[in-house]
């Protein structure tokens, strides 16, 4: 057998550092807990609401980057004009900006000396402490996510077959809904992982505009802080957990519906 | 009836300028020109693809300028076909279908036809995935086709085509455009295609059309001297002349007939031109003495390159003339060729 070069051996062994380095507090993490501990704190009712908020204001916040993000992603991946790499940077703003900004520069705009917050709370919609709070600020973070993974679909789509259908009589309606998505429907679901990934590890920004209601993250900080490590380590191990277990799912959906074609 | 008139797009690294077409309805026209003349821009534009900096398209003296490319009646084929890959071969010819309301029996019948005259019936549950190179241009072909289209634009449909397959498919659009009442038009870099299928063509160079016409007038007469090297005219001279006598340099070329006042040119194919040891005594009047430079092995012909008092001329010979010839770099020859292959323009 060839002898391999000392390069091999670097790569091979910077790989099996940061392996470890992910793995070994993850692994230590989710098996420290016991498992009656596990036990019990699923029949806290609190965590459970917590995760089940984390849940669905992820899940909501990757609904609205759905719903606004894809027309956009779609502008970007097949227009070209000036200004157009200012406008990508404005998306990819949340991903630098440090998270407890995110949550100050977003309950500035919704406080009552801003008309924006003004005309929510005439319209009765509250920020500050509320779950309408915590899906903003899920969304704010989500989008960039969304948008780029979006936007690389619908740019490996080729603008020929757009341009056959249009020329076969479809409106450019009809040709996004019948060649455009069924075509970059994988990269949607992706985008759609990411951007509720991204959400439901958010801490920092959420922490300053809505304590309460507790999301995961909020809760794990506060056991933490409150009782020590032991104590927020089992409502991280579901957290996780759940999460996998979902984000599995969507994935073997996907997977099962890929291998149907 | 397509009338393009006074045509012009920018697209900032390349100009479409002063394009002016007229193709006759049902005819098969052919667009021609080297890579990045600009062909496919305006098959884009035609199809509405593609905005119009200035300039009007009719079709049936109907102004369609701004009209939508779905509302165009104007279908066309890619030379990468551009099949949709998440449908079978039978959703991708119907897929034009939703948006037409075309009686369902005639739909039905419509497709058979096109189906048994494309030889595709083995074909229509498959994914573009798994045809091969000519099945899928038969396939887009049949696409196009199935919303019976007023025009039908070809963008180079046998370039992406495996030569076995090119015979087929050149079989199957002259077939196609006999029996269907659309209007053909074609673009390619290939002039051998277009004769044969095309009754008219225009030549487009840089953004502008340079000849336009019957498609054997332009082989026969290009009007100039790019037109004429697209031809394959490989042996283009500037000249002046005198009666029927044309100079390049200090050579005299006899000529056919008396050339027209505004001839500045003169071009000879390289198959017209005969390469022989010794003088030729025969009807060719212009026989003239040489020198090989260079012999170019092109597959089944050699370019023989013969200088002649300071004058290239190339000529085309076959595999077996050149061993009967004994042709060698240096070797003394005699250029020969007709009065009446001499074209003046």
């Amino acid at each position: 057998m060839k002898k391999k070069e000392p390069f091999f051996w670097i790569t091979l062994s910077c790989g099996a550092i940061i392996m470890a380095f992910i793995l070994i507090p993850l692994i230590e993490m989710m098996t420290a807990p016991s498992f009656s501990m596990l036990k019990e704190t699923l029949k806290d009712k609190d965590v459970m609401r917590s995760i089940w908020l984390s849940i669905y204001a992820s899940g909501s916040a990757a609904m609205i980057c759905l719903i606004f993000g894809t027309p956009l992603a779609y502008f970007l991946a097949r227009t070209d004009f000036k200004g157009k790499r200012f406008v990508e940077s404005i998306i990819d703003l949340p991903i630098v900006i440090p998270h407890p900004v995110i949550g100050i520069a977003i309950l500035s705009v919704a406080g009552r000396n801003h008309p924006i917050g003004q005309l929510l709370s005439e319209l009765g919609i509250r920020i500050m402490g509320s779950v309408t709070g915590i899906i903003t600020v899920l969304t704010f973070v989500g989008l960039p996510f969304y948008i780029n993974a979006v936007k690389d679909g619908f740019e490996g789509v080729s603008q020929r077959l757009e341009k056959v259908s249009r020329s076969l009589g479809a409106s450019m309606f009809s040709t996004f809904f019948r060649i455009t998505l069924p075509l970059a429907w994988r990269s949607v679901v992706v985008g759609f992982i990411m951007c509720s990934a991204r959400a439901i590890s958010e801490f920092g920004a959420v922490v300053i505009v809505a304590y309460h209601p507790m999301i995961a993250p909020v809760m794990i900080y506060e056991r933490f802080e409150g009782y020590g490590l032991k104590y927020s380590q089992p409502v991280a191990v579901w957290l996780v957990g759940i999460c996998l277990l979902l984000f599995l799912v969507l994935r073997l959906l996907t997977l099962s519906k890929t291998k149907e074609r | 009836m397509i009338i393009v008139k006074n045509l012009y797009i920018d697209l900032s690294h390349f100009h479409l300028v002063d394009i002016n077409l007229e193709i006759r309805e049902n005819g098969f026209f052919a667009l021609m020109g080297p890579t990045g003349a600009g062909k496919t821009v305006l098959l884009e534009a035609i199809a509405g693809l593609l905005p119009l900096n200035k300039g009007r398209i009719l079709i049936n003296d109907k102004d369609i300028t701004d009209r939508p490319p779905e509302k165009r009646g104007i279908s066309i084929v890619y030379q990468d076909h551009a099949l949709f890959p998440h449908m079978t071969v039978k959703e991708n010819i119907t897929y034009g279908l939703h948006f037409h309301n075309i009686d369902k029996n005639k739909a039905e019948k419509h497709l058979e036809d096109l189906i048994s005259l494309l030889n595709l019936s083995h074909l229509t549950r498959r994914l573009p995935v798994n045809l091969s190179g000519g099945e899928k241009q038969r396939v887009a072909l049949a696409r196009a086709l199935m919303i019976d289209p007023k025009i039908i634009l070809l963008d180079e449909p046998f370039s992406a085509l495996d030569p076995s397959f090119k015979e087929d498919v050149l079989n199957s659009l002259r077939n196609l455009h006999q029996t269907s009442s659309a209007t053909f038009l074609m673009v390619t870099h290939d002039f051998s295609d277009a004769l044969f299928l095309a009754d008219r063509a225009a030549v487009i160079n840089k953004g502008r059309i340079e000849q336009i016409g019957d498609i054997k007038d332009i082989f026969q007469r290009p009007r100039t001297p790019f037109v004429a090297d697209f031809m394959g005219m490989k042996n283009i001279f500037p000249a002046s002349f005198n009666g029927k006598t044309a100079l390049i340099d200090r050579i005299p070329i006899e000529l056919a007939n008396n050339p027209d006042m505004r001839c500045r040119y003169i071009a000879i194919r390289p198959e017209d031109i005969v390469i022989s040891r010794e003088k030729m005594v025969s009807s060719m009047r212009n026989s003239l003495r040489g020198k090989i430079t260079n012999v170019i092995d092109q597959g089944f012909t050699y370019e023989v390159h013969a200088d002649v008092m300071g004058v290239m001329f190339k000529a085309l010979i076959t595999r077996n003339a050149l061993i009967q010839l004994d042709v060698q770099k240096n070797a003394e020859i005699f250029v020969s060729f007709k009065a009446s292959s001499v074209h003046c323009f």
